[in-house]
């Protein structure tokens, strides 16, 4: 094992991102802004350099550069998830920021730890052996679980910071003896190894023992049922600002590392995993629209739908073919830039002391302002499903890539619990236009910014999703 | 002349772009942003116009899909951008932009509140249903199918009545139950022929089961759409609570689109499961028309009665096109089964006017009155003769009386029904009498007798404006009663195409 100085080229774009990291941390020591304009935009560039470099950088379509005894791989699949990351990541900031300063939450902490925790993912995506994917997952998780008790003086929010933090150690500590499983039946930590060796190894139950613990864990982490308890407390107890970090980007990054694993380490038992991975479908999918039907809290509500996203990704898991994650890719991608601007939409409602976390708190936006109305209503629409959408275009792909697996029973359950999930999506709606807005609603913000972005957002919903061609063919080439 | 231009793009896109154009500049101006609504639709209907002036009669020419458009739109699936029309498409097309127009001049005083989104939004309407009308690519057909919930799931619930809330989600979830399930049919079609192209579809070879199967999905997509009896409760609730002019729109060409479909989908894709299974929808559309009219006898709402009398018309679509394959499967009697087809063909036209021009004379009493129960009417002929005038003539055309549009279609169903199966036009038959029970026992009501209270007494008789959309209605339902010629030319070689493919599928 000698060290080569040509892997630090490859490392290049994380190495910049964590320069830039500590040279915020020390910057911000000497910041005494409230508004932390220079913290805020250094951050954003830092990511933009980020992702400028990830991009520059990107190895052919086809080919995978590899640091570090292969511990550390740069290919398309790494190069897609990271530009999103980084994209994602940089949404949250924007849309967090006003909310964070009228709540005097916006310390220089936040940027620190979104940012340790975007290295955290792009590590995570880019794992090369069991290690490197246990690193990047537990620099995520630190820096999630300290995001989610930012607020120390709420108690729900810190509530919710100690459940995700002992449900989130149990789920690493699942992860990790499931780890140490597939090493000891294979005796190797690299996951191009495992992949060759695992058809001849010479305890097959190891690795099937092995492979349930993983699972677990993955399921965790995207929060698919039965493995989702955390996710609606955390969702809700989080600051919105936080909530929309860690609903977006994260689930990129899960992405990421349950393809690794599956497929880079796993992919010659996927005859066992499909089936696990299409039970998890079809419980995300029941628990999580039934009970979001439930929700009148909106956080709480695009929880559970996240879980029921979840379910809709695994199927395009199930196909177990390039096509397949393909798909799911696309799904993931699609579900994030979604959840970014719905998630942004409670934080222009919020004011100082008024949360907006209710559903009602829509109540007549259509009123005050059909502009935002009209961007969250293709928020809504997109996550139920409804074309022209990005979301639409999303489902028939992993539809198509189940079916094709021969899950044809696995899609029709899908699609039955789409219906039930457009109900809640269309009372948001229903809410929005309908109902009659309260004479003490305040009036919004006019936060620019924030306007823009979100505009911006929004369109791309419809941009996507009547030209989404590129980017799935770019999801496509990913997987070559 | 016209052939060069995209003339199905500038169908769809125009009244989109029109739609954006009013949001934008009707903000404050309603006036502005009606007149503008009211350019773009008259535009459309212009080039709806310069359609059919267009479109290639002879037998050669109308035996293809004309104004071809394909441009690839998803290169990983193979999806087209494709536009293509047939003499049925023009003739629906032709509907939507005449409607769409009337539709719009008789928004124009009721709508007061949010001007600028209502009219957005018909016209967003508008573009999406030609696009329907037009797509030969599945996916595109699809695209635009579910996209049209949006603005109408937005009128119904913003404009709408009471319950305005319980009867648009209810319209949007019962439709979106049934358009789902035919993508599942559409992806197992896309696996196995490897694109989204219609035309593909209908050469996939498909087995008896996978087209059994497949024409249930399509079925339960159509069949919500139509509405067919049992899967038709949506309609009356979503026609009550909407306002007028969404009534119109979904009575006249929304409810086409399921009738539409069956001649795109069922019958190309699925020719073999749609003969096998003609006896389902047979007898579906016939409980429609005896049952369904029963149950508008008893209403006292005047717009339920509408809408039920609607879903017994539209039954005659659905039994025309289905006793056409009962007649090719049991006779091989092409003659009658295109007579079938025709006919139901000439009914949905026909509907389109005189149900828009049912709603629209609902319309005009619920402006003055705002009630639509009958017991608060009693003879407006005394105080409204014009608009009784109307009225009655288009109850004649809803009855089916000879020289107006609604005998033609009903008429040709009926003679070929008789010659499959006697029962079934004997069945179908008793239209005419509940149909005229239902209808006349209205006019009756609300038109005719003593003038009934105060209000009525006070109405005043119908502006210039509703003049020229009732005007309008009555001289469609006029020129096809009369003279239907045009319009079986227009569609009679594209259904002979379509009859003419259930041979060969038989074979």
């Amino acid at each position: 094992m000698t060290f080569n100085p040509v892997d630090l080229l490859v490392l290049m774009p994380e190495l910049v991102l964590l320069g830039a990291t500590l040279l915020i941390l020390m910057l911000d020591l000497f910041v005494e802004q409230s508004s932390r304009a220079l913290t805020h935009w250094l951050s954003l560039l830092a990511l933009a350099i980020t992702a400028l470099l990830v991009c520059v950088g990107a190895p052919e379509s086809g080919e995978r550069m590899l640091a570090f005894n292969d511990m550390f791989i740069r290919d398309g699949v790494a190069t897609i998830l990271k530009v999103f990351i980084l994209l994602t990541s940089a949404l949250s900031l924007v849309y967090g920021r006003n909310y964070l300063r009228e709540r005097k939450l916006l310390i220089g902490e936040i940027y620190l730890l979104i940012l340790f925790a975007t290295l955290g993912m792009m590590l995570l995506v880019s794992a090369g052996s069991l290690i490197t994917v246990y690193l990047g997952l537990e620099l995520l998780t630190l820096c999630s679980y300290a995001l989610v008790a930012l607020n120390r003086d709420s108690s729900v929010s810190s509530e919710a910071a100690i459940k995700y933090f002992v449900l989130g150690a149990l789920a690493s500590g699942l992860i990790l003896y499931g780890m140490s499983m597939i090493y000891g039946a294979t005796v190797s930590l690299d996951l191009a190894t495992i992949h060759a060796s695992i058809g001849n190894v010479a305890h097959p139950n190891l690795i099937a023992f092995g492979l349930v613990f993983l699972i677990a864990g993955i399921a965790f982490k995207l929060g698919a049922a039965p493995f989702h308890m955390w996710l609606p407390d955390v969702y809700q107890g989080a600051p919105t600002a936080i909530t929309v970090f860690i609903g977006s980007a994260p689930k990129l990054a899960a992405f990421g590392m349950a393809w690794r694993l599956l497929d880079g380490a796993l992919g010659p038992l996927s005859g066992q995993w499909t089936l696990m991975l299409a039970i998890l479908a079809v419980l995300s999918l029941v628990v999580g629209n039934v009970l979001a039907i439930a929700q009148t809290n909106i956080k709480r509500m695009l929880a559970y739908s996240t879980i029921s996203h979840m379910g809709f990704l695994l199927l395009g898991f199930v196909n177990g073919t390039s096509a397949g994650y393909a798909a799911a890719l696309f799904y993931i991608i699609s579900y994030t830039v979604t959840a970014a601007m719905a998630f942004g939409m409670i934080m222009v409602l919020a004011r100082a002391g008024f949360e907006a976390e209710e559903i009602d708190d829509f109540r007549g936006l259509a009123q005050r302002s059909p502009w935002y109305a009209g961007m969250m209503a293709i928020a809504m629409f997109s996550l139920a499903g409804i074309p022209p959408l990005f979301g639409f275009f999303a489902k028939l792909l992993v539809l198509k890539a189940a079916i094709d697996a021969g899950y044809l029973w696995l899609a029709i359950v899908a699609i039955v619990f789409a219906i039930v999930g457009i109900f809640y999506y269309l009372r948001v709606v229903k809410v929005m236009y309908f109902d009659k807005a309260d004479e003490s609603a305040l009036a919004l913000p006019d936060d620019k910014p924030l306007r823009w972005v979100l505009s911006l957002n929004g369109l791309a919903l419809v941009v996507l999703g009547v030209a989404w061609g590129p980017l799935f063919d770019w999801c496509l080439r990913s997987f070559i | 002349m016209f052939l060069n231009l995209p003339l199905l793009s500038t169908l769809i896109w125009l009244p989109m772009i029109g739609a954006i154009v009013v949001l934008a500049i009707g903000r404050n101006n309603d006036n502005a942003a009606r007149w503008a609504t009211l350019l773009f639709a008259v535009a459309t209907f212009v080039v709806s116009i310069a359609l059919y002036l267009g479109y290639d009669h002879t037998a050669t020419g109308a035996a293809t899909m004309q104004f071809i458009e394909l441009h690839p739109w998803i290169n990983a699936l193979r999806a087209n951008y494709a536009l293509g029309a047939d003499g049925i498409s023009v003739a629906l097309i032709g509907l939507t932009g005449f409607t769409s127009v009337l539709v719009i001049v008789g928004s124009w005083g009721p709508i007061q509140k949010k001007v600028s989104l209502y009219m957005a939004a018909m016209l967003a309407l508008e573009g999406l249903l030609i696009g329907v009308f037009a797509a030969t690519d599945a996916l595109l057909f699809y695209v635009f199918f579910e996209a049209m919930l949006i603005p109408m799931f937005i009128i119904i619930g913003i404009w709408g009545g009471a319950r305005r809330v319980y009867a648009t989600l209810k319209f949007f979830i019962y439709t979106f139950v049934g358009s789902i399930f035919m993508l599942v049919g559409l992806i197992y079609l896309h696996l196995k022929t490897g694109e989204f192209s219609l035309a593909a579809f209908a050469n996939a070879g498909l087995g008896p089961t996978e087209q059994a199967w497949l024409f249930f999905a399509f079925l339960i997509a159509f069949a919500i759409k139509v509405p067919m009896w049992p899967v038709h409760t949506w309609l009356p609730d979503a026609h009550v609570e909407a306002p007028t002019g969404g009534s119109v729109i979904l009575a006249a060409i929304m409810l086409k689109v399921g009738g539409y479909g069956f001649l795109r989908f069922s019958l190309p894709i699925t020719p073999d499961a749609s003969q096998e299974y003609a006896w389902v929808v047979i007898a579906m559309s016939l409980i429609a028309v005896v049952y369904i009219g029963y149950v508008a006898l008893v209403q006292d709402d005047m717009k339920k009665l509408i809408a039920y009398s609607s879903i017994a018309h539209m039954a005659f679509v659905t039994l025309g096109i289905f006793i056409a394959l009962a007649l090719v499967r049991d006779q091989n009697n092409l003659q009658a089964a295109q007579l079938g087809m025709q006919g139901a063909m000439v009914q949905m036209i026909s509907h389109g006017f005189v149900s828009g021009a049912m709603f629209s004379c609902i319309g005009v009493l619920y402006d003055r009155m705002h009630t639509r129960a009958i017991r608060d009417y009693g003879g407006v002929a005394n105080t409204m003769p014009w608009f009784a005038t109307f009225f009655v003539l288009f109850a004649m055309a809803n009855v089916g009386l000879p020289g107006t549009s609604g005998f033609v279609g009903e008429f040709m169903v009926i003679l070929a029904s008789f010659q499959a199966n006697f029962w079934f036009a004997f069945v179908a038959a008793f239209t005419l009498i509940i149909g005229a029970a239902y209808t006349l026992w209205l006019v009756k009501r609300v038109i005719f007798g003593d003038v009934a209270n105060e209000k009525v007494a006070k109405l005043h008789d119908i502006n210039p404006r509703e003049w020229i959309v009732l005007g309008a209605f009555a001289v469609g339902v006029l020129l096809i009663g009369l003279y239907p010629k045009p319009l079986t030319d227009l569609m009679d070689t594209s259904i002979q195409q379509i009859v003419g493919r259930l041979l060969l599928a038989k074979a």
